[in-house]
């Protein structure tokens, strides 16, 4: 056993299944939708992107590809959130919160292909 | 070579996850710790101005308490924040510079520097490993006739000698062990413009695995090994090496020659020298007598080899004959730094005296001491090492050898004239009568100056003209070549030395014998006015014609258009 690959395994899990936890839920209802829970999995995410990089196989480029496009959708989650919270004037309604929710069902695809990639190549590994 | 960037990029791992951790842990304090206004009502910060919060704070620069006055509880959180996120920055900057700082980094950046150098050239290069004296002077001698070099050296020194040089031409330079094959390919071994692989270190070992690679991966290239162990030379050999040059092995038959044939030595001399070196006649030395040679090393050893089976009488002083064998002949035990010695060789009836030991000092010294004993002596020194140039340049032996000069010097040879090359192999054969004859039709030719030595092909590159004149069944001799196109009558003052026609050579062609055909190479010497003469019959037809005595051809649409035009309009 590898603590490198736990730790690894762990966050990219981790990014998923919080991922999913925060994108349950009718999609325009604020009170279904935690902020905080929001904001940890940002940093899982964050996290989940570093541990992906500097790897070099065909493997690890795409498990690093779906770590960006995760972060690039949570990213523009969170700059809507936050011109929604303190910038209109409008504040959070439930079309936002619907956009907000479906960025983060975005982040959860890239995130449960990343799991798929993981998954298939400890598979491989293991013939 | 893209793993330069993953090696980056997986050193700041640790730096980054540092920091989005010790953000993240700041970011959730603020947001949990309660604030207090004046009349005491409780507020929290929200994510986005704990985290605009944490932002300038962690950066140092520190804008006041925003967007309100902290309680004390938050001003606790912050003084904590401050000092932890000033340490994970100074940690995550701190190690991206050790980073960029890195020995293997700067290393592969260099080498990646120097692969792209190498293969933005697009004229014929010269691939040199080994940038010492044999090196230098290559390089200096091949840039200066506006040739490109690629050079690796395993010492860093050396190259930075290298950079200071005012070269002509830019020569890419890369400081690493050659015997990894990766270096030789990304000094370009495989790339299409390179011409010959030189390995010219001063270790056989890395010469030898240098060219066996360079044969493995890159066949068809030029291959000149420098070795001075007959084992390695062999080895080299036995897989097609082209050259292997032993410079004890040069110098010694430059010596023989020296010593009996003193017209080849002096054709040697002027056909071999740089473009444009002043000469002087070389000092014949004795032909009759006792010759003293001192040191039986690889190069006392090449020097006995070559001089005794000739009759000379070598008496040869040896300090350590256990590590270097002993001749067949009387030899004595001793440095021949002292009088003792030599007078137990004989200095005083020798003719000559070889310094030839690997110790320049010791050198210097034998012939101090000789000449105090007799002063008629031919003295021959080896120099080991070019710092003591001037020392040598005092002492004033009649003949000065220096083993890299003379590889320097045999593989410039090599490279500029391919067709010098052999004819110094078989002007080798002919006799003393033969050579003197030569020398003094040179001699007439030339003033102070090295005769100009020059070589080309019959082919649409080099001579264009003769490939036309081949084309409209114009035979030209060789003698017309060497007519002046100024004024017909007078010829050029050139000699043809060389006559290649497939694999048949003919030295001294006849110039009134000697058709000139398509693929024929020629090599000339002459003065340098007679070279670019010589030029205007090689490229042009109209002034080729007129030299053979016929009126000026044509143009080129003419002579497309004549064979379909009537008879009448063919004159």
């Amino acid at each position: 056993m590898n603590l490198e690959k736990v730790v690894f395994g762990f966050f990219i899990f981790l990014a998923l299944t919080l991922n999913f936890g925060f994108f349950v839920g009718e999609i325009d209802n604020p009170d279904h939708h935690h902020l905080r829970e929001f904001v940890i999995l940002f940093i899982v995410n964050a996290v989940a992107l570093i541990m992906k990089i500097g790897d070099r196989s065909q493997v690890d480029a795409m498990l690093l590809a779906t770590g960006l496009v995760a972060m690039l959708q949570l990213v523009g989650a969170a700059i809507i959130w936050i011109l929604a919270a303190h910038v209109w004037e409008s504040g959070m309604t439930a079309s936002v919160m619907a956009s907000i929710v479906s960025l983060a069902g975005g982040a959860m695809v890239a995130n449960i292909i990343s799991v798929v990639l993981l998954i298939a190549e400890t598979v491989m590994l293991r013939r | 070579m893209d793993n330069i960037y993953f090696l980056i990029l997986r050193r700041m791992r640790k730096p980054l996850l540092a920091l989005v951790t010790v953000y993240s842990v700041a970011v959730f304090g603020l947001v949990l710790i309660p604030g207090r206004d004046a009349d005491g009502t409780v507020w929290y910060l929200g994510f986005f101005h704990a985290f605009y919060f944490v932002s300038y704070m962690a950066t140092t620069i520190g804008f006041g308490e925003l967007p309100r006055e902290f309680s004390d509880a938050q001003r606790l959180w912050t003084v904590f924040c401050i000092y932890l996120t000033v340490t994970v920055w100074i940690y995550s900057v701190g190690s991206l510079i050790a980073l960029l700082q890195d020995e293997s980094l700067q290393r592969a950046l260099a080498e990646r520097r120097f692969a792209a150098s190498v293969k933005r050239i697009t004229t014929p290069f010269f691939l040199i490993v080994g940038y010492g004296q044999t090196g230098r002077d290559l390089v200096r001698a091949l840039t200066s006739e506006r040739r490109r070099a690629v050079v690796i050296d395993i010492d860093r020194e050396r190259l930075n000698g290298l950079q200071l040089e005012k070269l002509r031409e830019f020569v890419p330079s890369l400081q690493a062990d050659a015997q990894c094959p990766d270096v030789l390919l990304s000094g370009g071994l495989r790339h299409p413009m390179c011409q010959a692989v030189l390995a010219l270190t001063s270790s056989n070992e890395v010469n030898l695995k240098v060219a066996l690679a360079a044969k493995l991966l890159h066949p068809e290239v030029t291959i000149i090994g420098r070795s001075d162990s007959h084992d390695i030379s062999a080895n080299m050999l036995s897989f097609d090496t082209d050259y292997v040059l032993n410079p004890f092995e040069i110098f010694a038959l430059y010596l023989r020659v020296a010593l009996t044939a003193h017209c080849h030595t002096v054709l040697n001399d002027w056909l071999g020298a740089l473009r444009g070196a002043q000469l002087g006649e070389p000092r014949k030395p004795p032909s009759e007598g006792r010759w003293i040679l001192c040191g039986f090393g690889r190069f006392g050893k090449a020097v006995y080899r070559e001089l005794s089976p000739g009759g000379t009488e070598l008496m040869v002083i040896e300090q350590s004959p256990e590590h270097t064998g002993t001749p067949s002949t009387a030899w004595i035990h001793g440095r021949g730094t002292e009088a003792e010695t030599l007078e137990q060789a004989g200095i005083r009836e020798a003719v000559g005296l070889i310094a030839g030991t690997d110790n320049d000092a010791n050198n210097l010294s034998i012939i101090m001491t000789a000449r105090v004993l007799n002063p008629e002596l031919f003295v021959v020194v080896r120099e080991n090492h070019m710092v003591n140039e001037d020392l040598f340049a005092a002492v004033d032996a009649d003949i000065r050898m220096h083993p890299s000069l003379i590889v320097a010097n045999r593989i410039r040879t090599l490279l500029r004239s391919p067709l010098l090359a052999r004819f110094f192999d078989l002007a080798r054969d002919q006799n003393e009568e033969w050579a003197c004859a030569l020398v003094s039709r040179v001699a007439a030719m030339i003033q102070e100056q090295a005769p100009e030595v020059w070589e080309f092909g019959i082919d649409g590159d080099d001579s264009p003209a003769l490939m036309d004149a081949a084309d409209l069944g114009l035979k030209p001799h060789l003698v017309d070549l060497l007519k002046d196109p100024r004024a017909v009558d007078a010829s050029l003052s050139a000699i043809a030395l060389l006559h290649q026609r497939g694999t048949r050579l003919d030295l001294l062609p006849d110039p009134h014998g000697t058709l000139i055909q398509p693929g024929d190479r020629l090599l000339f010497c002459g003065s340098a006015s007679a070279r670019t003469r010589m030029r205007w019959n090689q490229v042009d037809i109209d002034v080729l014609s007129t030299t053979l005595g016929r009126p000026p051809q044509v143009g080129w649409l003419w002579r497309q258009l004549r064979p379909h035009l009537p008879a009448r309009w063919q004159t």
